[in-house]
């Protein structure tokens, strides 16, 4: 319970009180994410400091109060939601700090800055900051480390945690520490910056990282790959990623986001295929031209139909275009998608995808796959209606053979969304028994009284099932 | 009552957050519930009983409209239509004040009204009036957000009747027959910018009428939740403009624009209408768009950096985007340097201004933060109220003397040396 005496102590810990929501309308928009469920909180607090953020966490460590630190809100696992109420620090006003430092190739950054925002900034200097996922103009960096978020450049750049040097974190405790530093090489200690990236909010809140900067390429050029045979398609990634080219994109989309592409905006997309690959390659001009031409034989020759390159940049961004309508495009058929994002060795993705369609099959439902192929980042999107209850259900266990499959081939339950809530119940099948314990026990260590975003990563109780709707 | 919500739509959102950064009040207020999908949510809750209309009426109201989140939305939610359903129950539990039914159900449609009081503001202007109560502080009286408006009314010119009057015919060979909508306030403030959009259709090629039975189109008295008013003035304004043969329907005001292409929508539930509405709302366009398609001669060399910041509802209703751009790019002398951020709404939206005028004027602060960075000499609208926004923005920051404000058509009507006598 949130009493007057705690808002009283907040208000003496935050610079300003317009900065502490308090009412019904405030508190019911901070109860959801990208993902799935609603748990409303009770008190949304908006800090702009280290020592805001390590005053209400120390409060909150005292008095036992959940907290939920939050970017934007675009996450699909479900990691900021506050499903033991208490209190949702939102971090998207603390965007303050952008600095690029030229000389020491990085960039240092407050939580609530834009991702896209380093890139864009970086790009006045002549450098990078690769990792894009896909919200990467809404999303906060902040979020993005918590989630150690990837996107479609992962295949050559990786994804978050590859970029960071080091992290400014508010521990459950309430102390403020730093972790690692500005420089590439540093082996001092344990890599607490590693652990952190990517823990979800449960060990620490960050409140400032520095991020490691690379020069930008010169030029890209990108591809359209045409296949009969979805699993022809499968076959030419690992072909053209072991010809000695790694291009900085290889996404796919299946017939049937194609098709529904060409319904809602015709782009002129082959709609007679199975599948197609949209591949871009970085670097020199020259390099990537021939290049280019390589990766056109390796297609050809393990059985594309056709392989395009792009004339000039209004094609290729024709085509990036209409990779980023297939959202809005499968939609339009029902309105709720859920964007799974389990992972499998590159090798796997023919049988993979194999697997999928008899999953589409046995449960009878509209699965469309689309997504970063080329680092066996699959995308398998389910499209149905939250308000229909019996679909739903055979939803839910489709997912679990999603994840099941994913892990049987040697992958993981998630590639870049996180596990948050979503994936909880399937930790066990991945990591097992023993595995788990470490990370619970590592957990308790950080975090004594459990105040740190509870109810992610870790399932709650034995047995613990995967539900998208509530009866 | 909240069973009247556009409940069904409300789930098509799925909370992804691209809204976002695109609202102009999320990115001032930087507040979940002054986003699109905060609202979006609100009104969900609100249909299903879990929140009062009164606990989120602040959040709904302080809503421009611009729905620059329908552009940017990847799935196609009708924000518009979620907000106006908003706008009708909160109207339908606590009707608007006397006089802002008055306002939008009596003056706006009534044209000897308008003409009047476009008589007294010309001679209030004309007489020196103005001046003089702004010296002698008699204006003092009047609140903060009218006063600012008062100081930067346009210089109010009568219509030109010949314009008015029968079939206009081309300056060349017939390319198409157009009526033209005048809107009504409109003809009070800009009617300038009506004769001159007239010439230039003529200009390029078109045959123009003025049809006397159009009425105003009800896109301010749609925004308040009284839809009801709204359908009848569409209703007029379709009987109308059947009775001419004509190509197209063509209006200088991209808010009025987008109500008059969105008719299909509000009579959709009117079996005797729905098709009329269809086939009138797609005869509608903008100005910019006939010109660009047909061409314009330039006969004058003008000047100077030129920017644009466009009416929220000709980018994001009717969709309109390139055309008011590629007219300017094709005007001899001028330099067109984009605005950044320039689909983000410049804080007018109809009365906002005046009704939420401080969060208005933060937002016009922040656009003229980026106005100031391009530093253009000319800063050009296509939509009245975005006009005198922009002209109140230009004056806070005390650039009357460096950057002037016009409509794109007195833009191209200079550039083509046609004058509005």
């Amino acid at each position: 319970m949130i009493t007057e005496q705690i808002v009283e102590r907040l208000k003496s810990i935050m610079g300003s009180e317009k900065r502490i929501l308090l009412e019904k309308a405030d508190l019911v928009s901070y109860s959801y994410d990208g993902s799935f469920g609603a748990y409303i909180p009770e008190i949304i607090l908006q800090p702009i400091s280290a020592e805001e953020t390590a005053g209400i966490v120390k409060l909150a460590n005292e008095l036992k109060i959940p907290v939920y630190p939050r970017g934007r809100g675009t996450s699909l696992s479900g990691g900021p939601l506050p499903v033991h109420g208490g209190m949702v620090l939102d971090f998207s006003r603390w965007t303050q700090k952008l600095i690029i430092d030229p000389e020491d190739t990085v960039a240092i950054v407050s939580p609530g800055v834009i991702t896209a925002d380093i890139d864009r900034e970086a790009q006045r200097h002549g450098l990078m900051y690769p990792p894009d996922p896909s919200s990467s103009h809404v999303s906060t960096i902040g979020g993005n480390l918590a989630e150690n978020a990837g996107g479609p450049r992962g295949l050559k750049y990786g994804v978050t945690k590859d970029y960071v040097l080091g992290l400014e974190i508010v521990t459950p405790e309430g102390k403020i520490i730093r972790t690692g530093g500005r420089t590439v090489k540093n082996v001092t200690g344990y890599d607490l910056t590693k652990l952190i990236v990517g823990s979800e909010g449960t060990l620490g809140i960050i409140t400032e990282a520095i991020l490691q900067l690379i020069p930008r390429p010169q030029a890209t050029q990108t591809m359209m790959v045409i296949f009969d045979d979805i699993i022809d398609a499968g076959k030419a990634i690992s072909a053209v990623l072991t010809s000695g080219i790694l291009p900085s994109k290889m996404e796919i989309m299946d017939q049937a986001s194609i098709q529904a592409v060409e319904e809602f905006q015709p782009i002129g997309l082959p709609t007679d295929v199975d599948a197609i690959i949209l591949i871009e390659l970085d670097g020199h001009p020259i390099a990537i031209r021939d290049e280019s031409e390589q990766v056109k034989q390796v297609c050809l020759e393990v059985g594309a139909r056709e392989a395009i390159i792009a004339r000039d940049e209004e094609s290729s961004g024709n085509l990036w275009k209409s990779r980023k309508l297939v959202s809005p495009a499968i939609v339009r058929k029902k309105p709720t998608k859920i964007s799974e994002d389990a992972t499998i060795p590159r090798s796997k993705i023919p049988e993979m995808f194999r697997r999928l369609q008899e999953i589409k099959a046995k449960y009878e439902i509209d699965l469309v796959v689309f997504g970063h192929a080329g680092d066996g980042n699959l995308h398998p999107n389910i499209i149905t209606d939250k308000q229909d209850k019996e679909e739903m259900k055979r939803v839910e266990k489709a997912v679990e053979e999603i994840f099941t499959a994913a892990i049987e081939l040697g992958g993981t339950l998630s590639g870049e969304h996180g596990i948050g809530t979503m994936k909880a119940p399937f930790m066990e099948m991945e990591l097992g028994e023993a595995g788990l314990d470490m990370m619970k026990r590592m957990k308790k260590a950080w975090d004594p009284n459990n105040i740190m975003n509870p109810g992610k990563i870790f399932p709650e109780t034995k047995g613990q099932r995967l539900v998208l709707v509530h009866d | 009552m909240t069973s009247q919500l556009a409940y069904k739509e409300t789930f098509d959102c799925v909370q992804c957050g691209y809204c976002l950064p695109a609202c102009p009040t999320y990115v001032s207020m930087g507040k979940e519930r002054h986003s699109p999908r905060g609202r979006i949510n609100l009104v969900q809750m609100a249909a299903e009983g879990k929140i009062t209309i009164d606990e989120i009426t602040e959040s709904l109201e302080l809503c421009l409209g611009c729905r620059a989140c329908e552009t940017a939305c990847p799935t196609n939610v009708q924000y518009g239509k979620i907000l106006e359903s908003f706008k009708q129950v909160k109207r339908a539990g606590a009707p608007a004040p006397f006089m802002e039914n008055m306002a939008l159900q009596k003056a706006l449609p009534n044209k000897k009204l308008l003409a009047s009081m476009r008589a007294s503001l010309r001679a209030y202007q004309k007489t020196g009036m103005d001046s003089i109560a702004r010296k002698s502080k008699a204006l003092s009286i009047l609140p903060e957000q009218l006063r600012a408006f008062e100081e930067i009314a346009p210089a109010v010119e009568m219509p030109n009747k010949q314009l008015r009057t029968g079939i206009l015919l081309p300056e060349c060979e017939p390319k198409a027959r157009v009526a033209f909508f005048t809107g009504c306030i409109m003809d009070v403030f800009f009617a300038k910018i009506n004769d001159l959009s007239i010439k230039l259709l003529q200009h390029a090629g078109c045959e123009v009428t003025v049809i006397k039975e159009q009425t105003c189109c009800g896109a301010l008295q749609n925004h308040s939740g009284d839809t009801g008013t709204s359908r009848k003035l569409a209703k007029e304004n379709i009987a109308a403009f059947e009775k001419g043969n004509f190509d197209f329907v063509v209006n200088a005001i991209g808010g009025c624009g987008a109500m008059l292409v969105e008719y299909d929508h509000l009579l959709a539930e009117d079996p005797e209408w729905a098709e009329r509405a269809r086939v009138f709302a797609q005869k509608n366009k903008d100005v910019s768009v006939i010109l660009n398609k047909l061409g314009i001669n330039f006969s004058r060399e003008l000047s100077g950096a030129v920017t644009y910041q466009p009416s929220c509802h000709l980018l994001n209703v009717q969709k309109v985007a390139d055309d008011p751009v590629q007219l300017l790019e094709s005007i001899p002398g001028i330099t067109y340097v984009p605005l950044p951020k320039g689909d983000m709404c410049c804080g007018s939206a109809g009365i906002y201004n005046i009704v939420h005028y401080e969060e208005s004027m933060e937002i016009l602060d922040a656009k003229m933060e980026h106005v100031q960075k391009i530093s253009p000499d000319t800063i050009v609208t296509s939509n009245p109220g975005c006009h005198l926004q922009m002209c109140l923005g230009v004056k806070r920051e005390g650039l009357e003397e460096k950057v002037r404000v016009v409509h794109i058509i007195e833009l191209l009507a200079e550039a083509c040396g046609i004058d509005h006598k």
